[in-house]
C-alpha cells in the first residue's frame, strides 16, 4: 500500500470492505444431533456483521498498524506514563497454554502453578514498597485508586467513625478526584508550595476529624519528591486519617525507598508502567493495592493465600469491601510483571530507578536554557517544563508537540499539571539510550527556536505524520461515533 | 552481564553526570529521608531469559490447562475459538506498545480499531452508541447503576437474583461509596417502586436460561427505571439483541469474542446506550472526522465527561479501555463475521441441547429448570456437586460449576464448540458411573 | 483586546446581560469564549426553568474544558437560542450578538446595579490577562 493510500484508509472501515459471502475462518461441522430451534420470536432476523476474507483481515490490520507511533518505533516520553520497552519474552510467556487457557472457576487444584505465581507476587510487591498484603484485584491504576480509597472507608467505618472528605494536592490526576467522588467522599485540593511541596500550612489547616485521607503522588506529578513527606505523614496520621500513595511514579523509586517506610498506609501501582506490561494503545493493565497490617482485613476478595500443607487457596479478607471485578484480578498481566522481576532482581530494579532519574536529569540539564524550569530543583523519573517563553511569542505547547512529530519524536504529556502554564511533562525511563535522548533535545531546542524564528511551521504541524491536524471541535459538536450501513454500502 | 533493557553503559552515565553536574547517581535522590534510603530488597536472584522461560514453563505446567483437558465450566467466562488472526494482529509491536491515542495524527491504527469496535458493539447489540470499553463485565455493570442514578435522580438500584452473584457484588461494592441500597428481585414479580434508578437483568441468565425480557421491560419502565440488560455476547449470534427489546444500557463480558480465558483476565467489557445518554455514559468515545487536507480520521471525543477534564465530576474515574483485548474482540468479529459468529452460537446450541437432553435422560439426574437456553444449563446431581466434580476430575474432566447454594444439587454445565461430541459422551459416561 | 459593549452588564464569572423590552439577554462573554477555545457543547435549562443570579445555570463545553456558567440575574426562562445550541462555534464567532443563550423574563431589574458596568469588566479583564504571563 502507498503512503496515500495508507493515508486514506480512514474512510473505508471493514464493513465496506468485505462483500457477502467472504468469510476468514472455517468452521466444523456440528458432530451431535440438531436440537429444535428456539421459537423464532426469540431470534435475531439480522446479524450486520462485516465479511472479510482472512487476507483482508491481515491486510487491514497490519496496514492500520503502520499509522500508529509506539515504544517499538520510537520514543516515547510521556511523563507519568513510564513508557518502557516491553519484554517480548514475556508475551511467549503469557501465552503458554499452562497460562492462558485456564478457566477462572477451575478447581484450585489444577491452578496451583498460577495460584503460586499471584502468590509469589503479592510477596514481591509487598516487599518492594514495604507494605504488609496486596490484593492484584483491581484491573487499572484507576480501579486501584478505586480499590483503594473504598478499602479506607471501610476501615474508617469499622471503627465507628464517620469522615466525609479526602485530601488530594493541586497537582493531582484527575482520575484522583474522580475516584474521590465515586467513593462517596467530598474531594478538597491542598496547595503546592513555590518548592513543588505539599504547602504544610494549606494541609494544616484543611487536616481535621472529617478527613479520611490524603491522597499523594510519589514523586508527585512535577517528578519532585515532596521533601515534606516525613512531616505529613505524622500530620495526617495525628488527626487519624489515612495516608495513600498514587505509585503511578514508582519507577523512580524502585529499591530506593520502599513506599510503607515513608508512613504510608496504602499504594496503588501499576503493572503497566513500572513492571513494563505493555500499554496496549489503552490497556489492558494491572493496579494491585498494598497496604499496612490494619487495612488487610479490607481488601477486596479473593488474595490467595496458603494453607498448612502449603497448596495454594483463594481466601477471603475478614471485613473484605466485596469484589472490584468479576474474578480474581487480570492474571495475564500479572505474569509478565512477574517475569519481569524475576528477570531483575534487587540489583536489577535499583538499576531501573537510577537510569530512570539519570535519564530525567540529563534532559533537565540540556533544555532548561531554551524552556522555563518552573521549579528550581533536581527531579526524579520526569521534568516538568513550563512553554511559557514560547507562549510569549505566540506559540502554544501544543505546537511545540505537534512539531515534535514532525522530527519523529512522539510528543511529551502537555498541559498537565494543571498548576504548571503550558506544562510539558517529560519522563524518558530508563529503556532509552543517550543517543536517543540527545537526538531528542537536539529536536527540542530546534524547535524553541523556529518558536522564535518561524513560529508558523509550529502552529501548523505536524506535516509528516500519516494524518495532520484533525477538526476535534467538530468530532465533539456533531458526534459520529459508529459507522453508519448506508456509508459502507 | 549487562541489563538488556538499560541501553546506558558506564561511559554513557559517566558524560551525563558530567553535564548535569553531580559526583553520583546517588546524589540525584538526595531529597529521600536518609533513614528510608537504600532499603535492600529481598527478592529471588535475577534469571537469565534462558532460566527465566524455563522456570516460567514449569510454573505453567502446574496448572492443567483445558486446552488438554475437557473442561465444562462457564458462569461468566468461555472457552470458544479464537481464530490465529487475532493473536497476530494483537501481537503486533505497534499495537500493543503504543499508548493511548492522546495524539490523533499518529495513532489512527488504535484509533479507526476503537472506532470499528465501537460499531462492531452497536451491531451486535442494536444500541446507538458503544463506548471503547471498560475493565470487565462485572465493573461495567457497577458504572451502568451509576449512571442511572445520575440520569433518574433515584437512589435504589434493583437487579434480578438471577444476575451473576459475582457481579451483584461488584456493584454493591461500587455502591458502597454513595450508600446506594441494592435491592434484589425475583424474575416473576419484581417489586420496583418509583425509588430505583435501574433494573438489572442478564440475558440468558447466571443458569443459562433465558429471561422474560419484553414483560421486564414493561415493568422497569412502568416504574420509571432504566432497563439494564447484561446479554452473553455470542448468544447475541443467535438471539434478539437487547436494543430490540428497549434495554437502556446495554453492558456484557467481552472476553467470549476472542479474548483468552487468562485464568480471569485481562477482558473488556462492553457498554452501550441510547444516544439521549451519551453524555452520561463513562468510558473513552471515539469519533470520526476530518484532518485540514480533508482525509477522513479519528479522534477521542467526548472526553469532557472524562476524569481528565472533569475531574471529580467525571462520569467515571476510567483511564483505560483495555485496548489490546477490544482489538482481539474487533478482529475476532471480522473474522467470524456474520456468518461466522451465527454459527459458533448454532454449535454451542446444539452441543449444549445434546449434552442436556443425554444426561436428563441419566437415572438419578435432572433439569431442575425450563425453558429457552443457550449454551449453558443446569443439572440436579443425585450426590452434592462438589463430589461429582472431584470424580469427574479423577476421570480428567473438569466439570460444571458448583451452584447448589441457589438450586438443590445443582451444576452450572456449559457446552461450546469447542466440546466434542466424544467428550460430552465421556461427560454423560462418567456422571452416570458416578450416580450410579 | 477591544472593549466590552456598553449596552449591557457583566458579572465576574464572565456573562453579560442586556435589559431589553420585559426580557433580559444573557450570554458568555468574548473573554470567556477565548479562554474556552473552540466550543462544542451548552447544557441550559428549559423554556419555564426558574434561575437565580449567581447560582450555576448550566455548563458550557469546549473540546478540552469544562465551565459553569452562572446566572446573571433572577428570573424565569422565556428562551433558548436554538441556534447556537445547534452550531455552538456561533458564540465563538459572535458572543455579543447572534451568540446569545438565553431570554429571560427578570424578576428583579434592581439585580442589574449590583453588576459590573462594561469598564469595570474590562479591567477585570485586564488582569487577569496580565496574570497570566
Amino acid at each position: 500500500m502507498s503512503d496515500g493510500e495508507r493515508r486514506d484508509m480512514g474512510s473505508k472501515l471493514s464493513f465496506g470492505r468485505g462483500r457477502p459471502g467472504r468469510t476468514a475462518v472455517t468452521l466444523p461441522d456440528c458432530d451431535v444431533p440438531l436440537a429444535e430451534m428456539p421459537s423464532p420470536s426469540l431470534l435475531r432476523d439480522d446479524l450486520p456483521l462485516p465479511e472479510m476474507s482472512q487476507p483482508e483481515i491481515v491486510r487491514y490490520f497490519t496496514n492500520l498498524a503502520c499509522l500508529n507511533y509506539s515504544v517499538d518505533t520510537g520514543f516515547y516520553p510521556l511523563g507519568s506514563c513510564t513508557m518502557k520497552y516491553n519484554p517480548k519474552l514475556h508475551e511467549d510467556l503469557a501465552r503458554l497454554p499452562g497460562f492462558a487457557v485456564v478457566h477462572p472457576l477451575q478447581p484450585v487444584e489444577t491452578v496451583q502453578g498460577a495460584l503460586a505465581l499471584m502468590h509469589e507476587l503479592q510477596g514481591f510487591l509487598s516487599e518492594i514498597t514495604g507494605m504488609h498484603a496486596v490484593s492484584l484485584a483491581p484491573a487499572a491504576g484507576a480501579h486501584g485508586e478505586l480499590t483503594s480509597i473504598l478499602t479506607v472507608r471501610a476501615y474508617l467505618e469499622h471503627r465507628g467513625e464517620s469522615r466525609h472528605k479526602v485530601l488530594v494536592p493541586d497537582s493531582a490526576h484527575g482520575t484522583n478526584l474522580a475516584t474521590v467522588s465515586t467513593a462517596g467522599f467530598q474531594c478538597l485540593a491542598i496547595a503546592s508550595d513555590a518548592r513543588g511541596n505539599t504547602d504544610l500550612a494549606a494541609l494544616a489547616e484543611a487536616l481535621d476529624e472529617d478527613v479520611a485521607a490524603l491522597m499523594l503522588t510519589l514523586p508527585n506529578t512535577l517528578g519532585l519528591f515532596d521533601q515534606n513527606i516525613v512531616q505529613i505523614a505524622q500530620m495526617v496520621h495525628e488527626t487519624g486519617a489515612q495516608l495513600y500513595c498514587d505509585g503511578a511514579n514508582l519507577n523512580a523509586l524502585l529499591g530506593q525507598v520502599k513506599i510503607g517506610d515513608l508512613g504510608f498506609d496504602v499504594v496503588q501501582m501499576n503493572l503497566h508502567k513500572t513492571f513494563s506490561t505493555p500499554h496496549g494503545g489503552g490497556g489492558p493493565g494491572a493496579g494491585p493495592v498494598a497496604v499496612k497490617a490494619h487495612l488487610a482485613p479490607f481488601l477486596p476478595s479473593p488474595v490467595v493465600g496458603q494453607a498448612a500443607n502449603g497448596a495454594y487457596v483463594f481466601e477471603e479478607p475478614e471485613h473484605s469491601i466485596g469484589k472490584v471485578g468479576a474474578f480474581h484480578g487480570n492474571f495475564g498481566i500479572m505474569v509478565r510483571a512477574y517475569a519481569y522481576i524475576r528477570s531483575l532482581g534487587a540489583p536489577g530494579l535499583r538499576e531501573v530507578s537510577e537510569n530512570a532519574v539519570l535519564n530525567a536529569n540529563y534532559l533537565l540539564a540540556c533544555l532548561r536554557e531554551a524552556y522555563d524550569l518552573p521549579y528550581e530543583r533536581r527531579c526524579l523519573h520526569e521534568v516538568v517544563f513550563s512553554g511559557s517563553r514560547q507562549r510569549a511569542k505566540g506559540v502554544h505547547t501544543s505546537d511545540v508537540a505537534k512539531r515534535l512529530i514532525d522530527y519523529g519524536f512522539h510528543p511529551p504529556t502537555v498541559y498537565f499539571p494543571l498548576i504548571v502554564d503550558e506544562a510539558l511533562m517529560i519522563e524518558p525511563t530508563e529503556t532509552e539510550s543517550k543517543e536517543t535522548l540527545d537526538a531528542f533535545c537536539a529536536a527540542m531546542l530546534a524547535i524553541a527556536r523556529e518558536a522564535e524564528e518561524e513560529p508558523e511551521l509550529l502552529r501548523s504541524a505536524p506535516h509528516d505524520a500519516p494524518l495532520r491536524r484533525l477538526d476535534e471541535a467538530g468530532a465533539a459538536r456533531h458526534p459520529v461515533l459508529r459507522w453508519q450501513r448506508e456509508d459502507q454500502a | 552481564m549487562s541489563n538488556p533493557y538499560v541501553p546506558n553503559t558506564d561511559a554513557d552515565r559517566r558524560a551525563m553526570l558530567e553535564r548535569i553536574g553531580v559526583a553520583s547517581v546517588d546524589a540525584l535522590f538526595d531529597d529521600i529521608p536518609a533513614h528510608c534510603r537504600n532499603p535492600g530488597l529481598t527478592l529471588p536472584p535475577a534469571l537469565s531469559e534462558m532460566e527465566l522461560a524455563r522456570e516460567l514453563a514449569q510454573m505453567a505446567a502446574r496448572n492443567r490447562s483445558i486446552a488438554e483437558t475437557p473442561c465444562f465450566l462457564g458462569a461468566g467466562a468461555y472457552r470458544h475459538f479464537i481464530p490465529s488472526v487475532v493473536d497476530y494482529v494483537i501481537r503486533q509491536g505497534a499495537f500493543a506498545t503504543a499508548y493511548t491515542p492522546y495524539q490523533p495524527e499518529i495513532s489512527q491504527g488504535t484509533l479507526q480499531s476503537i472506532f470499528e469496535f465501537q460499531s462492531l458493539v452497536c451491531e451486535l447489540t442494536g444500541m446507538d452508541v458503544a463506548n471503547a470499553g471498560m475493565y470487565d463485565g462485572a465493573s461495567a455493570l457497577a458504572e451502568a447503576c451509576l449512571m442511572a442514578v445520575r440520569i433518574t435522580g433515584r437512589e435504589r438500584l434493583a437487579l434480578l437474583s438471577t444476575v451473576n452473584p459475582s457481579y451483584q457484588r461488584v456493584v454493591r461494592t461500587y455502591a458502597e461509596g454513595h450508600a446506594l441500597p441494592v435491592d434484589v428481585m425475583t424474575p416473576d414479580d419484581p417489586a420496583l417502586s418509583e425509588k430505583h434508578a435501574c433494573l438489572v437483568v442478564q440475558q440468558p441468565n447466571f443458569f443459562g436460561y433465558l429471561e422474560d425480557v419484553e414483560e421486564l421491560e414493561r415493568r422497569a419502565h412502568a416504574a420509571g427505571a432504566l432497563y439494564i440488560v447484561v446479554p452473553e455476547p455470542m448468544s447475541l449470534g443467535m438471539f434478539r439483541p437487547p436494543g430490540e427489546y428497549g434495554a437502556d444500557i446495554v453492558v456484557a463480558e467481552g472476553q467470549p469474542l476472542g479474548v483468552p480465558l487468562s485464568f480471569g483476565g485481562p477482558y473488556v467489557g462492553l457498554f452501550a446506550t441510547r444516544r439521549e445518554h451519551i453524555r452520561q455514559m463513562p468510558g473513552r468515545l471515539v469519533g470520526q472526522t476530518k484532518d485540514v487536507d480533508g482525509r477522513t480520521g479519528y479522534v477521542l471525543t467526548l472526553q469532557t465527561r472524562e476524569q481528565h477534564i472533569r475531574r471529580e465530576r467525571a462520569t467515571s474515574n476510567i483511564c483505560t479501555n483495555e485496548q489490546l483485548c477490544a482489538l482481539a474482540a474487533t478482529v475476532y468479529l471480522c473474522a467470524l463475521g456474520k456468518q461466522g459468529l451465527r454459527r459458533v452460537a448454532e454449535l454451542c446450541y446444539h452441543k449444549a441441547h445434546y449434552a442436556a437432553d443425554r444426561i436428563a435422560a441419566l437415572n438419578r439426574y435432572s433439569l431442575p429448570l425450563t425453558g429457552t437456553f443457550f449454551q449453558e444449563f443446569v443439572v440436579r446431581c443425585p450426590r452434592p456437586p462438589r463430589e461429582v466434580n472431584a470424580a469427574l476430575l479423577e476421570r480428567g474432566i473438569i466439570g460444571g460449576l458448583d451452584v447448589s447454594k441457589q438450586i438443590d444439587g445443582g451444576m452450572l454445565l456449559c457446552v461450546t464448540e469447542m466440546n466434542g461430541r466424544e467428550e460430552v459422551d465421556h461427560l454423560v459416561d462418567a456422571l452416570s458411573e458416578i450416580g450410579a | 483586546m477591544t472593549s466590552s459593549p456598553k449596552d449591557r452588564r457583566y458579572t465576574k464569572e464572565h456573562e453579560w446581560v442586556r435589559l431589553g423590552e420585559g426580557e433580559a439577554t444573557v450570554g458568555i462573554t468574548d473573554f470567556a469564549q477565548e479562554q474556552l477555545g473552540d466550543l462544542v457543547y451548552f447544557d441550559l435549562p428549559e423554556p419555564g426553568a426558574q434561575i437565580r443570579q449567581h447560582a450555576k445555570l448550566g455548563e458550557v463545553e469546549s473540546v478540552k474544558a469544562v465551565s459553569e456558567i452562572y446566572a446573571p440575574l433572577s428570573g424565569e426562562v422565556i428562551e433558548v437560542n436554538q441556534k447556537a445550541m445547534d452550531s455552538p462555534e456561533l458564540v465563538n464567532q459572535d458572543p455579543y450578538g447572534e451568540g446569545w443563550l438565553l431570554k429571560v423574563r427578570p424578576a428583579d431589574a434592581s439585580e442589574m446595579d449590583s453588576l459590573l458596568s462594561a469598564e469595570d469588566y474590562d479591567a477585570l479583564v485586564a488582569t487577569a490577562e496580565g496574570g497570566q504571563h
